[in-house]
C-alpha cells in the first residue's frame, strides 16, 4: 500500500518532486515551532492544481492522512507532519499569475511570498496583510492561517483581502469559491475556508484585492517610564476616533533585546515604547499626527522621536519586528505566546503576567499590537536546566488562561494547530466544536486534511448509512467516534 | 425560547422561516409559506457596548438604527448602512442574514467582515458559538462568514459581536456629473485608485445623466473633498462639493430598494462599471454601485431581467426586489447549487427545516 502510494505520487509530480530520503524528510519535521517534531512518510511538491488533484486522490484512495505546507513559518504546529502521512509542500507553485490593477485584484499560486504578492502590486497598490514573517511566508500559508500583522488593526486580516479561490478539496476535486467578484450568490464558503488550518482542502490559486497606497504614512516612537503610560496614549487615541495604521508596544524587557540587536536608538533604560503610524490623507494625517505627540507628551512620554524620512521609519520598524528574535540574547530559549484580549483589559492582565513572571522566576517579555489587544508575551528560560521548558509552558498556558478570564481568544494570529488544541476547551463548549465539526464534514468527511489540528479530541464525520468499517484513524488510535 | 422553537421544528420537521423586521423577508425564492414563523422580535436586547474596544454584543432581533443611536452618542458607529426598510426598522441580524450593505462598504467591508462572533442555534438543537468578542482572532472555524448572507437557510441567528468604528467629526462629498457613463466610470475609478483616503465611493446613472461620488471624513474633510473633486474634474466631470452630504447618501442607499419596479444586484467589476451603466440606460433602468468594489443595483421594470442578465453575462445578476409572480418565473439567484453548499446545508440543518426552497442549495 505504502509503496504503491509514493509510486503513484511520483507518476503524479515526477520523480524530483518526491522525498522519501530519511535525510531529506528532517527538514519538513517542523514547521516555525520546532518543540514538535513528526517524520512523514513522504514529501511531495506538486507543480499545478492538476498534480494535487492527483496526490489528494492518491492519498484519498489509499486513505493516507496528508498536511499542506506553504513556508513552513507557522508558530502553532499547522503544518507539523502526521505519522506516516504526507506532506503536501505547495512551494513549487509560486507564479504571480495576474496583476489585475483595474478591478484592483490580483491571483497568484500559493507558494508567492506574502511581501512578492505586495511588491507585485506596487509601486501604485499594495496589499495590506503583513505578518512578521512576510519575506518568507507563503501567501498559500497566510490563507489557511488567516494571517494578520502589524497594520491589521486599520486595514483587516487576510479574510477581508481574499476574493476567490480555486481549491482542492481531499478527494481531489477542484472546485473554485468567489472570485475576483464580490456577493457572488450562495454560502460564503470562502469566508469558511480562509483560517481553516489546512483542515479542509488545498488552495492552488488565489485572488485577492489590492488598495491604493495612502498619501501619506507619518511614524513615531515614544518611550515611557512604564506600559501604563503607554497604555493609556493607546485609550485616549482611541478615543479620539483615531484610527492609526499601525500602533505597537513593547516593554522594557523586550526594549532591551531589540535593541541590543539593532542599534536602533531605543534608550535600553525605558519601560516602555509605542510605535504608532498613521496613514492616509496627507492632510488628515498631519493633523491627526500632532494629535498623537500631544498624546504621548500629555502622559509622560520621556522621549519622542518623529521618523524625518523613510529610512528612519524603517529603523523604528526595525527595532519593533526584530524583538522576537532579539530574544535570543537575553535568554537561551523563549517561548512565543500570542494571545488577545479586550484592549482596555491591558493593565490587568499586564499585572497577571508579571505575577505570573515572579511567582516561576521565569523573565517575561511583552510585545503587543496594541491597538487589536494582540499580545505576543514572550516566556524566557533556560533549556538546559530539565523541567525548565516545561514550567515555561505551563505559565505561558496561564497567560492564555488570564487572556480568556478577561473576554479574549486563545490566538489572535499564529493558529490552532497542533500546539493550542488544547487550549480550545477554554474558549468553546462541546456544542461549539459539535458545529465546527459539521464544516469540516461537509468538506472532509474522511478526516484526511490535517488531522489531529484544531480541534482539542479527534473526531469523525457521521458514516454514511452501512456496514461499520474501522477508520484509519480509528485504527491508528488518533481519533475516536462520537 | 426561540431556540427551542427551532429544536421543535427540527424533531417535528416543520419547516420554518426566521423573521426580523420583515424588510427583506420576500428576497430569494418563492416558496410555500412556512409552517412555523420564528420572530426574533424579542431577542432585542443591546448585550454590550464596549467602547473601549469598539465592539458590542447584540441580540438577533435588535434595530441597527437604535443600535446606532447608542454607539452614536459615544462617537462611534457601526459601519454598516444599507437601507434599513419602512420606518427604519431591520434588524441586525436581518441583516446579516441576507448579506446587505451600504455605501460605508467601500471603506469598512460587508457584514461578514463586521462580525466577529456569532451564537446560533440548529434544527437538531444545538446551540453553538463560533469567533470571540475580540477584534482579533484565530481559534477555531469562522461559522460567522458562513452564516452572513445564508438568508435564514442554516441556521436562526441568536446573537452577534460586531466591530465598531469611531465616526468621522465630520464629512463632505465630492460629486462630479456628466451624461457620458465613461465619463462617470473614469472618475469614479480614479477616484477609487487615488492615494486619498475615501469613506464611500459610489456613481448613479439614471435618464440619460450619471455622477460619481467620493465622501471623505475627518477634521481636514473639506481640504481632502476638493483634492477629490480635483480628481474628478480631471476625469471630465462637472464637479461640486456638498458639505451637508447626508441627502446624497441617503439617495444612494435608497436606491437598492424599490417597492414597485425590480431591483437587481450585480456582482460585477470596477473596470465593467461604464457596460453596466449603459446596459441599465438601455432597458430604462437606473443604477447605483459601489463604484471601487464593482457592485451595482440596477433598478428596472421586471420584464427586462432577462435582458440585463444576458448583458452582462458572465456576472451574476440577482432578483432582490421583485413581485412575487415575477420571482416566481425565473430563477432570482441566477446560480447553480454546488454539491458542497448542499453538503454544508445537510450538515448544519439535518432536519431541513430552515427556509427549504428559498436559497440556491
Amino acid at each position: 500500500m505504502a509503496h504503491d502510494l509514493i509510486q503513484k505520487l511520483r507518476e503524479a509530480c515526477g520523480e524530483d518532486n518526491v522525498v522519501t530520503h530519511a535525510d531529506q524528510l528532517r527538514t519538513y519535521e517542523s514547521d516555525g515551532l520546532l518543540r514538535y517534531r513528526v517524520t512523514p512518510r513522504a514529501v511531495v511538491l506538486p507543480g499545478s492544481a492538476r498534480e494535487v488533484q492527483a496526490v489528494l486522490r492518491a492519498c484519498h484512495e489509499a486513505e493516507v492522512p496528508w498536511v499542506a505546507r506553504g513556508s513552513g513559518t507557522g508558530l502553532s504546529g499547522g503544518a507539523l507532519p502526521v505519522e506516516e502521512g504526507v506532506v503536501i509542500s505547495v512551494n513549487r507553485m509560486n507564479r504571480v499569475l495576474e496583476v489585475d490593477l483595474p478591478n484592483q485584484r490580483m491571483v497568484v499560486e500559493p507558494g508567492v511570498t506574502n511581501l512578492d504578492v505586495s511588491k507585485a502590486a506596487g509601486p501604485t497598490h499594495f496589499y495590506p496583510p503583513d505578518p512578521s514573517s512576510q519575506i518568507v511566508c507563503s501567501i498559500g500559508g497566510n490563507v489557511a492561517e488567516n494571517a494578520g500583522g502589524a497594520h491589521c488593526f486599520k486595514y483587516g486580516f487576510t479574510t477581508n483581502y481574499v476574493t476567490g479561490l480555486e481549491l482542492v478539496l481531499p478527494d481531489g476535486e477542484l472546485i473554485e469559491l468567489g472570485g475576483k467578484e464580490l456577493d457572488r450568490p450562495g454560502y460564503d464558503l470562502l469566508g469558511a475556508f480562509v483560517g481553516s488550518e489546512g483542515t479542509l482542502g488545498i488552495a492552488t490559486k488565489i485572488t485577492v484585492r489590492i488598495v491604493p497606497v495612502p498619501e501619506a504614512v507619518r511614524t513615531l516612537v515614544a518611550f515611557f517610564d512604564h506600559t501604563s503610560n503607554a497604555g493609556r496614549v493607546v485609550s485616549d487615541i482611541v478615543a479620539a476616533g483615531i484610527v492609526p495604521g499601525a500602533i505597537e508596544m513593547m516593554d522594557s524587557l523586550a526594549i532591551e533585546a531589540a535593541e541590543g540587536a539593532t542599534h536602533a536608538g531605543y534608550p535600553s533604560d525605558a519601560g516602555a515604547a509605542l510605535v504608532v503610524e498613521l496613514d492616509g490623507s496627507e492632510a488628515e494625517c498631519e493633523h491627526r499626527f500632532q494629535e498623537v505627540e500631544k498624546l504621548c507628551e500629555d502622559n509622560g512620554a520621556t522621549s519622542i522621536r518623529v521618523a524625518q524620512d523613510e529610512a528612519e521609519r524603517q529603523l523604528i520598524w526595525k527595532a519593533r519586528k526584530a524583538a522576537f528574535a532579539a530574544m535570543g540574547r537575553v535568554s537561551t530559549h523563549y517561548y512565543v505566546q500570542d494571545g488577545v484580549i479586550p484592549r482596555t483589559r491591558l493593565p490587568e492582565v499586564l499585572e497577571r503576567i508579571e505575577e505570573l513572571s515572579k511567582e516561576y522566576g521565569m523573565p517575561v517579555a511583552n510585545v503587543f499590537h496594541a491597538g487589536d489587544g494582540n499580545l505576543h508575551p514572550l516566556v524566557c528560560y533556560d533549556g538546559h536546566t530539565e523541567g525548565q521548558a516545561e514550567r515555561a509552558e505551563e505559565l505561558s498556558g496561564k497567560i492564555l488562561t488570564a487572556c480568556v478570564d478577561a473576554g479574549g481568544s486563545i490566538t489572535g494570529e499564529h493558529g490552532v494547530g497542533y500546539d493550542k488544541k488544547r487550549y480550545m476547551p477554554r474558549m468553546f463548549e462541546e456544542a461549539d466544536f459539535d458545529a465546527f465539526q459539521r464544516l469540516r464534514c461537509a468538506f472532509d468527511p474522511a478526516g484526511m486534511a490535517n488531522p489531529g489540528k484544531v480541534m482539542p479530541t479527534p473526531r469523525l464525520c457521521g458514516e454514511v448509512p452501512g456496514p461499520y468499517r474501522q477508520h484509519p484513524l480509528e485504527a491508528a488510535g488518533i481519533a475516536e467516534r462520537f | 425560547m426561540s431556540a427551542e422553537l427551532v429544536a421543535e421544528c427540527g424533531r417535528a420537521g416543520k419547516a420554518l422561516r426566521v423573521r426580523g423586521a420583515g424588510t427583506k423577508f420576500e428576497w430569494g425564492t418563492p416558496a410555500p409559506d412556512p409552517e412555523v414563523v420564528v420572530s426574533t422580535a424579542e431577542l432585542d436586547r443591546i448585550v454590550e457596548h464596549n467602547e473601549g474596544d469598539l465592539t458590542a454584543i447584540l441580540e438577533a432581533g435588535v434595530p441597527i438604527a437604535r443600535a446606532q443611536e447608542q454607539f452614536s452618542a459615544a462617537g462611534q458607529m457601526l459601519a454598516l448602512d444599507p437601507p434599513l426598510g419602512e420606518g427604519g426598522a431591520a434588524t441586525i441580524g436581518g441583516v446579516i442574514a441576507t448579506g446587505d450593505s451600504g455605501p460605508l462598504r467601500h471603506r469598512y467591508g460587508a457584514p461578514r467582515d463586521l462580525v466577529l462572533g456569532m451564537t446560533v442555534a440548529l434544527s437538531d438543537g444545538t446551540v453553538a458559538k463560533s469567533g470571540s468578542k475580540v477584534i482579533k482572532n484565530v481559534a477555531g472555524y469562522d461559522l460567522a462568514k458562513l452564516f452572513a448572507g445564508s438568508f435564514g437557510t442554516l441556521g436562526l441567528i441568536l446573537q452577534v459581536v460586531v466591530r465598531l468604528h469611531p465616526q468621522p467629526k465630520r464629512t463632505v462629498t465630492a460629486i462630479g456629473r456628466s451624461n457620458d457613463p465613461d465619463a462617470v466610470a473614469r472618475g469614479a475609478s480614479d477616484l477609487a485608485h487615488a492615494s486619498l483616503e475615501k469613506e464611500c465611493v459610489d456613481v448613479r446613472w439614471g435618464g440619460g445623466e450619471g455622477a460619481a461620488l467620493g465622501r471623505v471624513g475627518g477634521e481636514t474633510a473639506m481640504e481632502q473633498a476638493e483634492a477629490a473633486a480635483r480628481v474628478l474634474a480631471g476625469a471630465g466631470l462637472d464637479t461640486e462639493v456638498v458639505e451637508d452630504d447626508f441627502e446624497l447618501w441617503a439617495f444612494q442607499r435608497d436606491s437598492q430598494r424599490s417597492s414597485d419596479r425590480a431591483v437587481m444586484r450585480v456582482s460585477g467589476r470596477q473596470a465593467e462599471l461604464a457596460r453596466t451603466m449603459r446596459a441599465a440606460e438601455s432597458l430604462g433602468g437606473s443604477l447605483v454601485a459601489r463604484a471601487s468594489l464593482g457592485i451595482s443595483w440596477v433598478t428596472l421594470d421586471p420584464e427586462r431581467i432577462g435582458d440585463l442578465r444576458r448583458e452582462l453575462a458572465p456576472f451574476p445578476c440577482v432578483v432582490l426586489d421583485a413581485p412575487r409572480d415575477v420571482r416566481a418565473s425565473l430563477d432570482v439567484w441566477d446560480a447553480e447549487p454546488s454539491p458542497l453548499a448542499q453538503r454544508v446545508k445537510q450538515r448544519f440543518d439535518p432536519a431541513g427545516v430552515f427556509a427549504p426552497g428559498t436559497f440556491p442549495v
